[in-house]
């Protein structure tokens, strides 16, 4: 028998089984900054520490842990890699998009389970940024409620489209939005648009 | 390096018995339509009619109550569409009631359909279950009413294995004058199923679960009941069915089902020693496993186990690599995000849904391989809870 293509590529394979950077000395490990993430509905949770040059505002060091799936382990091991060096404006703006053409491309329905790594980074950024003093460089994702009839917000719909919702009627079945007076119909589509565009779009 | 492939994901589907091969191989120069009047129709025909006759005769039925179909799914959605059949020109518009009742650990083509059959109109209620998988008789003691149309209930699970008691569902379910249908589709095979003896109204058997091939099931149709096709415009099949016979399939289900009415009985004792094995052995070797599904009513090669703290889809990818393939009863790798909804409905936590495995053995594994899996399984569990948060913060 010809030996099919293994599940996904190459890459997510070798950083499958051979994850870089495990958060394997929790206690003992002198953080600058600390984010956890994940939600065990979907079977994802995401610790990602680092360690950061404070006079030169660069990450030197990174480390994770996760209770998660071949794509997580994959890409937050490729992600702790990634952002060692980088200054830490740069590592914020690191996306899944980054991450995902890092790997040579996950399959669409586990981008989902890509997005933990960065945003726990971010966390982690933000963490850093708080305990150092600099208030003033934390950056907020703040939810913004979109529907006001079920109250959707916009992350809600980004992580609908994460999940799969491709078209108005999917996000509807996710998550209630426009289900009542319709009024959001316009936005949500324009947002649906994006979230498409930012997530999915060729990499 | 070759690395030993181990196929252990017997519930998901089971390569061919080699005798179904050859028989099928055989059975691919029979090329006429079995409803041809002529010497090629009739000679397909008496193959097919010999098929059925076999799977009759194990079920302990008539021929004349077995029709074939393309799937169980196939097969599973025919029964349940039924109900909202109201031509007087098919026999359905007997069905009474405007409720079925299903349970919470169906095969996602029962669900599915269920919900469906919902936004119609139907009522549909569910059953749900214990931490073994077992409906309550009581409760569907209380449910079934004379409003009742029909009762829809596996017999043995595929994610977890535990089998219901079908003969005591079918006296309740029938106590109040509503039809009965079963998805045998996991056992029939593995345990004697007398359609008789059980007094079902449907029951749903499928080949490729037990080393038939693909594409292929049968529906048992009690004499009598009331019946409605699904696919309409042929008098294939008694005119349940119309298409034209898939006679090479029907041939393959025809041997697998003879070849493990010898085979069946050994086989599957042999079967339980392996799980059992396989059981003990993980839980001398792993610690913090929990074991899902009824300690031993239940399927004798079915095996779901959880690993506290690992994911479902990363443990059965880190076996491939190591040449064993295993399921996930969580449908992540699959698509859906989902965690399983038989775990669920069993009770265990949520992360408990995403980690657990389906180990399914079958006819051609043997001590070896288990012994093989055990030797793999402990490292990769290692692996997974050294970069897990969940695992350590239990420990901890």
């Amino acid at each position: 028998m010809t030996q099919p293509s293994w599940v996904y590529t190459d890459k997510v394979k070798d950083h499958f089984m051979n994850p870089r950077n495990i958060l394997m000395d929790e206690d003992s490990y002198q953080e600058d900054g600390k984010g956890v993430t994940g939600n065990i509905k979907c079977g994802d949770e995401m610790i990602v520490v680092i360690q950061v040059d404070k006079d030169k505002g660069i990450i030197t060091d990174c480390k994770w842990k996760t209770f998660g799936c071949a794509s997580a382990i994959a890409s937050t091991s490729v992600l702790s890699e990634m952002v060692k060096g980088m200054k830490l404006e740069d590592a914020y703006r690191i996306s899944a998009k980054d991450i995902n053409k890092e790997l040579g491309g996950l399959p669409e329905h586990k981008i989902h389970c890509s997005v933990l790594g960065d945003k726990a980074l971010r966390m982690a950024i933000n963490d850093y940024y708080l305990r150092h003093g600099m208030e003033d460089k934390v950056q907020k994702e703040e939810a913004r409620v979109v529907c006001q009839c079920m109250n959707v917000t916009d992350q809600e719909i980004e992580h609908a489209v994460l999940d799969g919702a491709r078209t108005f009627y999917e996000l509807q079945e996710k998550t209630k939005v426009g289900t009542v007076c319709g009024e959001c119909k316009e936005e949500v589509t324009r947002l649906l648009e994006a979230y498409k565009q930012k997530h999915f779009c060729e990499v | 390096m070759a690395v030993k492939r181990i196929y252990m994901d017997n519930n998901a589907t089971t390569p061919l018995h080699p005798e179904v091969k050859k028989a099928m191989v055989e059975g691919m120069e029979i090329f006429g339509n079995p409803s041809s009047l002529h010497t090629f129709g009739r000679h397909a025909r008496q193959f097919v009619e010999e098929a059925r006759q076999k799977v009759a005769s194990f079920l302990g039925a008539s021929p004349k109550e077995i029709m074939f179909t393309g799937s169980g799914s196939e097969a599973n959605n025919t029964v349940l569409s039924i109900i909202t059949c109201s031509s007087k020109h098919c026999g359905s518009n007997l069905v009474k009631g405007d409720t079925i009742i299903t349970t919470t650990i169906e095969h996602p083509c029962i669900l599915e359909t269920t919900k469906c059959l919902k936004e119609k109109g139907v009522n549909v209620q569910y059953l749900e279950v214990d931490q073994h998988g077992k409906i309550s008789l009581d409760r569907l003691k209380d449910l079934v009413t004379e409003r009742t149309s029909m009762v829809s209930v596996m017999m043995a699970n595929n994610e977890i294995g535990t089998f219901q008691d079908i003969k005591t569902i079918a006296e309740i379910v029938h106590s109040k004058g509503a039809l009965f249908h079963t998805d045998a589709v996991q056992a029939v095979g593995k345990v004697p199923v007398n359609v008789e003896n059980l007094n079902v109204d449907f029951l749903t058997l499928s080949g490729h679960k037990i080393y038939g091939p693909k594409g292929i099931a049968a529906l048992y149709v009690k004499k009598g009941v009331p019946f409605c096709p699904l696919i309409r415009g042929g008098h294939q099949e008694k005119g349940r069915r119309a298409g034209t016979e898939n006679t090479l399939g029907i041939i393959g289900l025809g041997k697998a089902i003879e070849m493990r009415s010898q085979e069946m009985e050994t086989e599957e004792k042999r079967l339980l020693e392996l799980k059992t094995m396989l059981k003990e052995g993980i839980a001398a070797k792993i610690p913090d496993v929990r074991f899902i599904g009824h300690p031993t009513d239940s399927l004798a090669g079915t095996l779901n186990v959880s690993f506290d703290g690992a994911e479902g889809e990363a443990i059965i990818l880190y076996l491939d690599l190591e040449g064993i393939a295993v399921s996930t009863g969580s449908a992540c790798a699959s698509g859906s995000l989902d965690p399983s909804h038989v775990i669920l409905a069993t009770g265990a936590p949520v992360e408990c849904a995403h980690g657990s495995i389906r180990i399914s053995l079958g006819r051609e594994n043997t001590m070896e391989e288990v012994e093989y899996l055990l030797d793999v399984l402990p490292r990769v569990i290692a692996k997974i809870r050294e970069m897990s948060t969940v695992y350590v913060r239990r420990a901890s």
